[in-house]
């Protein structure tokens, strides 16, 4: 597992175009030159470039891993470990359902089948508009209130159909907020 | 009334910030430790705390503590790692902590990096928890500012200070030696031990990895005394106080701050408001996921180590997942072990292949198309891959503590889903 080594990786292309916007290259290069280790910034780095679209494709892994220094394979094999790195594009927004033992005793699961009604989506798929992906997620820690799920960086508890619809329900108007150019910045934190 | 010192602090109105943290009695503890005491004698006093890890194995803290190398740090670096990954199902106390006082986790690592001579502490956060993420960034900010993260801390000649790693989530990075692999960059698999980490940690160096809840109680102790915290839990083997927990169909699910060795039917009955309407207790989890069901006759036993781990289960992380007499046990079990498969990390053969084969079966048998050898194969895995020792890590194990009891326990549940080919409730239903 050495990443002493600053030749190329035989697996990428070395003519590759950058795709990586040079602030996002500037920002991972400045999370490497931070640390003694750089191999350590790779789940980092893979967040960094999630973050800004959403999912990390093919091209930006092969520029991110040439940017660590290690292969592109097992950079993929770090991003496709981790629940939350995203190899395939997900809708704007991401819905993850906790379907863990606690919310199960509260009846998640037909909380979850209401869902995908109302998304006219199944968990694991992203609506035909990509205004939400659907996924399912282990215990939120949020067992307290269960069922629990969280929508983008907002953890919602106690729900009941009720509740389910007017989350289906928020993902749409926001998405119409979005189109008419008035979303605010992504609201975080927690339901009351 | 009974003494909170965990969550004293914590109130609707958000965590305190550092001034407020310190009007309230914070920093007490580390300026005790920095100020007056060798880092030898931080750790002696936290041994004669009896405070054990409350992460779920339950090792005394200042003993493992004891266990690394004694060089300062500047001599090799060395690390403190808060771990922070809660991902077990049915657990959500460190969430708590975490959320609602993040300046006492910043404390007790302070104290805990100077006892074993650390120059750097790690958070290591789940990645869903985004709130506790911008509060602990805030404290961690606000302590720096104030000199209680940084170099010379207290003028003691101490340099120590923290950041965060937000995890992309897997359930095995609460391991602690998966959470290391994860921090080195790599696929979060288990190390063979030894060497502990304690020893040979992070990037090779020594690190202690402790939990959330644990660290959090070292502020206290320093504060107040190894004996004052013996005394939170009168006649308990164990010292302080807890978070105790429960989920399930009662009132008001929740968390509370508890002594050490009270019984769950005190959380449950008391704290909880007792059942909801209609349901009654079957069984429960005492402490998550990956321990063994009691049924609810074990409801006044004491909820401490040895005591739980004398009636057949764990104490575990605490926080009770209770069944109640409406829900499927078969059912239940079904979810605990698609958890478990789905996690699995995929090192070891008996983990990687039994897990999915267990909840297939399962599956099988709440779907009615189960056989009766089932029940012979899926006590099979519990005898092969149950014993600690067969697998890299207590993944598996754990895994097989509750379905290990569930087979004993709800026997005639099983029986019936394979005379009726199919759940008996989903089929009245
Ligand atoms: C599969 C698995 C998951 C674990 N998850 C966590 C966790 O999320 N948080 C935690 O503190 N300990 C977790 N542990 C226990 C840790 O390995 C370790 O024992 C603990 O963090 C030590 O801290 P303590 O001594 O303060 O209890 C887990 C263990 C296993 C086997
Ligand atoms: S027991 Fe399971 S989770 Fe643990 S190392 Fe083996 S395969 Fe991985
Ligand atoms: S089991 Fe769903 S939040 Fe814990």
């Amino acid at each position: 597992m050495s990443t002493a080594d600053p030749a190329l990786p035989p697996d990428l292309p070395p003519d590759l175009p950058p795709d990586l916007p040079p602030d996002l290259r500037d920002e991972i290069a400045a999370m490497m030159a931070a640390t003694d280790h750089p191999h350590g910034v790779t789940v980092g780095a893979l967040a960094a470039v999630q973050a800004r679209f959403g999912w990390v494709s093919d091209a930006h892994l092969v520029e991110l891993a040439r940017l660590i220094g290690v292969s592109a394979a097992e950079l993929d094999g770090v991003a496709t470990y981790f629940n939350l790195i995203f190899r395939r594009p997900v809708g704007r927004h991401v819905i993850m359902m906790c379907d863990s033992v606690s919310c199960w005793l509260m009846g998640a699961d037909a909380l979850r089948a209401r869902l995908c009604d109302r998304l006219g989506i199944q968990p694991g798929q992203m609506t035909p508009d990509g205004a939400a992906t659907l996924l399912p997620i282990v215990c939120l820690g949020h067992c307290d209130h269960a069922p629990a799920l969280l929508v983008d960086r907002t953890l919602h508890g106690d729900l009941d159909e009720s509740r389910i619809d007017a989350i289906a329900d928020g993902v749409r108007a926001k998405e119409q907020a979005r189109e008419q150019g008035t979303e605010r910045g992504t609201e975080q934190g927690r339901e009351p | 009334m009974a003494q909170r010192p965990l969550t004293a602090m914590i109130g609707p109105g958000g965590p305190p910030d550092c001034a407020a943290y310190g009007l309230a009695g914070g920093w007490r503890g580390a300026r005790r430790a920095l100020r007056d005491l060798t880092p030898d004698a931080v750790i002696t006093e936290v041994t004669d705390s009896r405070l054990r890890g409350r992460g779920g194995a339950g090792f005394g803290t200042g003993q493992k503590w004891s266990f690394v190398p004694r060089q300062p740090a500047r001599a090799r670096r060395k690390y403190l790692v808060a771990n922070a990954d809660e991902m077990e199902p049915g657990t959500f106390k460190d969430r708590l902590l975490l959320e609602g006082n993040p300046m006492q986790l910043v404390e007790g690592m302070l104290i805990a990096g100077y006892a074993i001579q650390a120059s750097e502490g790690v958070i290591f956060l789940r990645g869903e928890y985004h709130l506790a993420f911008d509060r602990l960034e805030r404290a961690i900010a606000q302590a720096r500012q104030t000199g209680w993260l940084g170099r010379d801390i207290l003028g003691s000649g101490f340099d120590f200070d923290i950041h965060v790693h937000a995890s992309a989530g897997r359930y095995i990075c609460g391991e602690e030696t998966a959470l290391l692999t994860a921090l080195e960059g790599y696929r979060a698999q288990p190390r063979s031990k030894p060497p502990f980490p304690q020893v040979g940690g992070l990037w090779g160096a020594p690190s202690m990895v402790n939990n959330v809840e644990t660290l959090c109680n070292v502020p206290h102790i320093l504060a107040n005394g190894a004996a004052w915290f013996r005394d939170l839990a009168p006649g308990s083997p164990d010292g302080g106080t807890k978070l105790f927990g429960v989920s399930g169909r009662v009132r008001r699910p929740g968390a509370w701050e508890l002594p050490m060795g009270v019984p769950l039917r005190q959380v449950v009955e008391d704290c909880a408001g007792g059942m909801r309407d209609g349901y009654r207790l079957r069984a429960f989890l005492p402490g998550g996921a990956s321990t063994a069901f009691l049924d609810a006759a074990s409801l006044d036993i004491a909820l401490d180590y040895a005591t739980v781990e004398k009636a057949g289960s764990r104490l575990g992380t605490g926080l009770a997942i209770l069944l109640d007499d409406r829900a499927c046990p078969v059912g239940m079990l079904r979810n605990l072990e698609h958890f478990f498969a789905q996690e699995s990390c995929g090192w070891c053969t008996p983990c990687r292949d039994g897990l999915p084969w267990v909840e297939r079966l399962l599956a099988a048998i709440e779907e009615g198309t189960g056989q009766p050898r089932d029940l012979d194969l899926l006590a099979d895995h519990v005898r092969l891959i149950g014993p600690p020792g067969r697998t890299f890590c207590p993944h598996a194990p754990g895994a097989m503590a509750p379905l290990a009891s569930g087979l004993d326990l709800f026997r005639d549940e099983f029986l019936d889903h394979l005379r009726q080919h199919g759940c008996p409730r989903r089929m009245a239903a």
